[in-house]
């Protein structure tokens, strides 16, 4: 072997153990995350966390019930304001608009897509609790709704746009009018790309909390209707994490594993969904 | 899209169902321009105040009293810089260097695997990462990392000073370990999306590994793999949670990497229900109209970069 | 099936009435009092299942402004809010802003020193000095003068600060104005100031982490902050020349003086007090209830409390550290309360 074989050998052998190397540390830092996460807050749970209200400042005890019950609402609100807004604005995208609107509509939804979730809570302020005169739930909820809006819109999108041309004009040979073979043939055809997207959605807006600091504010007790400040649990875990309370710690560390085995569950369904559909495609 | 309606006429195609169907989606599309048109709206309204007050020294002045009623961007326009910076620096090698190992060297299945995991992770929301970051990260750096990195590199400047565990460099060590997942999962795709053929004519013509990936694969991806870039940028200038739990909320300029600082999304987060004042109130929208048009500008970037790439790949179109 | 279907329905409407009959009144404020408020409010709560009052430590200056864009039904301050806040309040709210002092408490110079458990002495010359950025190290001589006997480490003082707009910033800053003509020309008195050095962290609570996790870190807490983490706190040289820790009596002794003068709106500083066992830094810290409340409900529920407050509530003070209000005063606030109307 030439000399310049030689370094080429030892330069490939390089990049392999660098690069294994790179992904080695990559995967072990997430892990070792996942696994801290984990252990951590399994760790820190107890029954009472799920079924009492927050102890006043100082005493230990309590829980988060009301912040789990007011995530689960904003969340729920969220996706009454963002989906069908999303979805439809996929569709039209897909199925109907020209490409000059649908140019436009991209950018719009990408230029949606960077708006900082800090922003989205300012002008959410602004706009719902000043001219409602309070903070609410349904604040929260459709700042978090349109935080989803472009992811939805962006799946539903790619996921209609997969669908064979073939489905359509056979729908369409058959003399169904355009909307009939949207709504039976499309739509079904992409939907477990769509309800996936759903998932991953909300999976992504379940943990912000920026947006919630300005809106549903907080809140010791439940919080009934749609119209009070209420508790919810990344909030309370930025407000318990920054405190000095070991016992607050201790809940916040219980509220992330919380949190965080939602988000991972529904992640994992989500691409779950997907794949058992691209095997029954592919066929 | 090649589809064209059942029955022409509009009174046919309201018959039909049709009309109201795309004035339905019409109006979706209708509202996503309107929210998005009024959120810039808002913000350029509620800052014009202070736009008017400041003009361009906004961006320079690094005063930040809410007494005298001065207000300047400049230390939280560095602070986001710096931290968003220093995330890169430690990302990207990591996040390049994983993804040409999952893309061209690990065995598919190992490699779907990993990615999966790594792309879990992109979903841990924020706050757990400020969590992680008060309770584990600032301690290790504090009692461990830091003194060895004094030991070593103490003499230069960015490393300069006192550490007191919430820092730019926490913070950037904090969104780096946030944004790799993004450099990973685009930059394997982007890879993954480079034709066989280019490969293959690379092998056949005698080169290694290391050579076909340097040389034909890498220049093939360039592009894609900068636009992950930019996003992971985009990503870590709007990043608020982890970053205001780390960073030491302190509206001061510092050379030194170990020193506390702050950045425009932890300002407004922190300020932004007590702004007592017109004033006060539209400096802080300014910062958030400035965050925004930055992160604007990135994304689309990273966009062009992305698409661009994919494109060339040679998927079917 | 058909047999469930009454009691079930007596049952959720029993249910609904009930928890529809709770009144919800939201208030905003404060990090100082949020110990003493978060117990009365539970307290009150318990006697009173109706009536929920939810009260958000944002901070005084968070208090100020959602009480004056009307976000929330009352707000809780320790800076008494100026005469521009009290305008914009009136032109934006109809009606005043009623400041109802609650408790007294005080600010301590908090700090954590590895190895230091003893209460230091501070002067004020020390004080501004660290907090101007100007004594930068624990073996000062202005520190260590007064400290015979103490080995003061030579590390570097790390100042911490609030990073929100709180009233336990405007007490510590107004007694440094006080005392310190440097500190009032360069930085000033607000709840949000131009801080010269320091870390910010937010609320009492984020002060009182930073400080607990950072060696040689020095700031100023709320003193039951300082207790409840058992965090070191020193004592203050007084305007009489003595070295006085905050407690109840020290605190109650700073009310004395201002007690008796009580402007009407109950807006007064107490920091650097005349009397010679009085701590230097207490304050009082008040509730910001609108004069015009609208809502009867809210407006019975709010006036109620304050009457609780003002007699039973002050018996849970001492528990928590804070100083209860001088008779004088609590006299003078039940006739205050007449101020509320429709």
């Amino acid at each position: 072997m030439s000399f310049f074989e030689a370094r080429k050998a030892a330069a490939n052998v390089a990049m392999m153990i660098v690069t294994g190397a790179a992904a080695l540390l990559t995967v072990g830092v997430l892990l070792f995350i996942l696994g801290y996460l984990v252990w951590h807050g399994a760790h820190s749970l107890n029954w009472g966390f799920f079924t009492e209200l927050p102890a006043p400042v100082g005493e230990t005890g309590g829980g988060m019930a009301n912040a789990i019950v007011g995530s689960g609402k904003a969340l729920a609100f969220a996706t009454l304001v963002g989906m069908p807004v999303g979805f439809l604005g996929g569709v039209y995208l897909s199925e109907y608009a020209s490409s000059g609107a649908a140019f436009v509509l991209r950018y719009v939804t990408d230029l949606l897509n960077g708006v900082p979730s800090i922003v989205i809570g300012i002008v959410a302020y602004a706009l719902v609790v000043k001219r409602m005169g309070h903070f609410s739930t349904m604040a929260g909820g459709i700042a978090l709704g349109v935080m989803m809006i472009p992811i939805a819109v962006r799946s539903t999108e790619e996921y209609l746009h997969s669908v064979p041309r073939m489905l359509r004009e056979g729908g369409l040979a058959l003399g169904r009018p355009k909307w009939r073979v949207i709504a039976t043939i499309v739509i079904p055809a992409a939907l477990s790309g769509i309800i996936s997207g759903v998932m991953l959605d909300l999976a992504r807006v379940a943990g912000e909390t920026a947006p919630l600091l300005f809106t549903a504010l907080n809140n010791q007790y439940w919080s009934n209707g749609w119209s009070q400040p209420t508790a919810t649990l990344p909030v309370m875990i930025f407000t318990y994490a920054i405190s000095p309370y070991p016992d607050w710690h201790r809940q916040a560390w219980a509220a992330g594993f919380v949190l965080l085995m939602v988000v991972l569950v529904v992640n994992v369904v989500a691409r779950l969904v997907l794949a058992r559909k691209r095997h029954v495609v592919v066929g | 899209m090649g589809m064209t309606e059942s029955r022409p006429g509009f009174l046919g195609r309201l018959r039909s169902g049709d009309g109201i169907a795309r004035a339905v989606v019409l109006l979706a599309a209708v509202l996503i321009l309107l929210i998005t048109a009024v959120i810039l709206g808002e913000l350029i309204v509620q800052s014009k105040l202070s736009r008017h007050e400041f003009g361009w020294r906004f961006l320079v002045t690094s005063t930040w009293d809410p007494v005298a009623g001065e207000f300047g961007a400049l230390p939280f326009i560095y602070g986001t810089v710096v931290t968003s910076a220093l995330a890169l620096v430690m990302a990207v090698p990591l996040g390049v260097a994983s993804a040409i190992f999952l893309a061209e060297l690990a065995p598919r299945r190992l490699s779907d695997a990993l990615t999966f995991l790594i792309e879990l992770l992109a979903a841990v929301p924020s706050v757990l990462y400020g969590l992680l970051g008060i309770f584990v990260l600032v301690p290790i750096l504090q009692d461990h990392l830091v003194p060895l990195l004094k030991s070593w590199l103490g003499f230069l400047p960015i490393f300069a000073g006192a550490f007191y565990g919430v820092s730019y460099f926490s913070a950037g060590v904090v969104l780096s370990v946030m944004v790799v997942p993004f450099i990973v999962s685009v930059s394997r795709e982007v890879l993954l999306a480079v034709p066989r053929e280019q490969r293959e004519a690379s092998l056949a013509l005698g080169a290694n590994r290391w050579q076909t990936t340097r040389r034909v694969v890498l220049h093939y991806a360039a592009r894609g793999i900068l636009g992950s870039i930019f996003l992971a940028l985009a990503r870590a200038l709007g990043e608020t949670m982890a970053v205001t739990m780390v960073i030491g909320n302190a509206p001061r300029i510092s050379k030194s990497l170990l020193a506390p600082g702050y950045s425009i999304a932890a300002v407004i987060a922190n300020e932004f229900t007590e702004a007592t004042g017109e004033l006060y109130l539209s400096a802080l929208i300014e910062l958030g109209l400035v965050l925004f048009a930055v992160t604007f500008v990135i994304n689309g970037l990273a966009r062009l970069l992305v698409i661009a790439t994919v494109r060339k790949g040679g998927a079917p179109s | 099936m058909k047999k469930m279907v009454f009691p079930f329905a007596f049952a959720s409407v029993l249910w609904s009435a009930t928890v529809c009959a709770q009144t919800l009144v939201t208030g905003a404020g404060a990090t100082f009092p949020y110990p003493i408020y978060s117990k009365w409010f539970n307290t009150y709560h318990k006697l009173h299942p109706q009536v929920q009052l939810n009260y958000q430590s944002i901070g005084s200056g968070g208090g100020i402004k959602q009480a004056t864009e009307g976000t929330v039904d009352f707000g809780a301050s320790d800076g008494p809010m100026n005469e521009k806040q009290l305008a914009e309040f009136a032109q934006k709210r109809g009606g005043q802003a009623l400041h109802f002092p609650t408790v007294l408490g005080a600010d301590v110079p908090t700090y954590n020193i590895p190895g230091i458990k003893a209460a230091l002495n501070f002067t004020p010359a020390a004080l501004a000095g660290i907090f101007l950025g100007h004594i930068t190290k624990w073996d000062d001589p202005e520190i260590a003068k007064h400290n015979p006997g103490v080995a003061l480490p030579k590390k570097d003082i790390v100042v911490v600060h609030r990073s929100d707009g709180s009233g336990t910033t405007y007490v510590w800053v107004d007694y440094l104005s006080k005392v310190s003509p440097e500190w009032k020309s360069k930085v000033g008195v607000g709840t949000s100031v131009n801080w010269p050095v320091g870390l910010g962290g937010k609320g009492n609570e984020g002060v009182a982490g930073l400080i607990r996790q950072t060696a040689y870190s020095i700031g100023y807490v709320e003193l039951i902050y300082a207790v409840q983490n058992k965090l070191s706190y020193g004592k203050v040289r007084n305007q009489a020349g003595k070295f006085i820790a905050a407690d109840l009596a020290s605190v109650t002794a700073a009310a004395a003086g201002a007690a008796k003068s009580m402007p009407d709106d109950f807006r007064v500083s107490i920091t650097n007090a005349p009397s010679a066992a009085a701590y230097p830094i207490s304050s009082f810290t008040w509730l910001l209830i609108p004069s015009k409340i609208a809502d009867a409900k809210k407006r019975q529920i709010l006036v109620d409390f304050l009457k609780w407050m003002l007699h039973d509530g002050q018996k849970l003070t001492e528990a928590l550290s804070y100083a209860p209000l001088p008779a004088v005063v609590v006299a003078k606030e039940e006739k205050a309360i007449g101020l509320i109307t429709p």
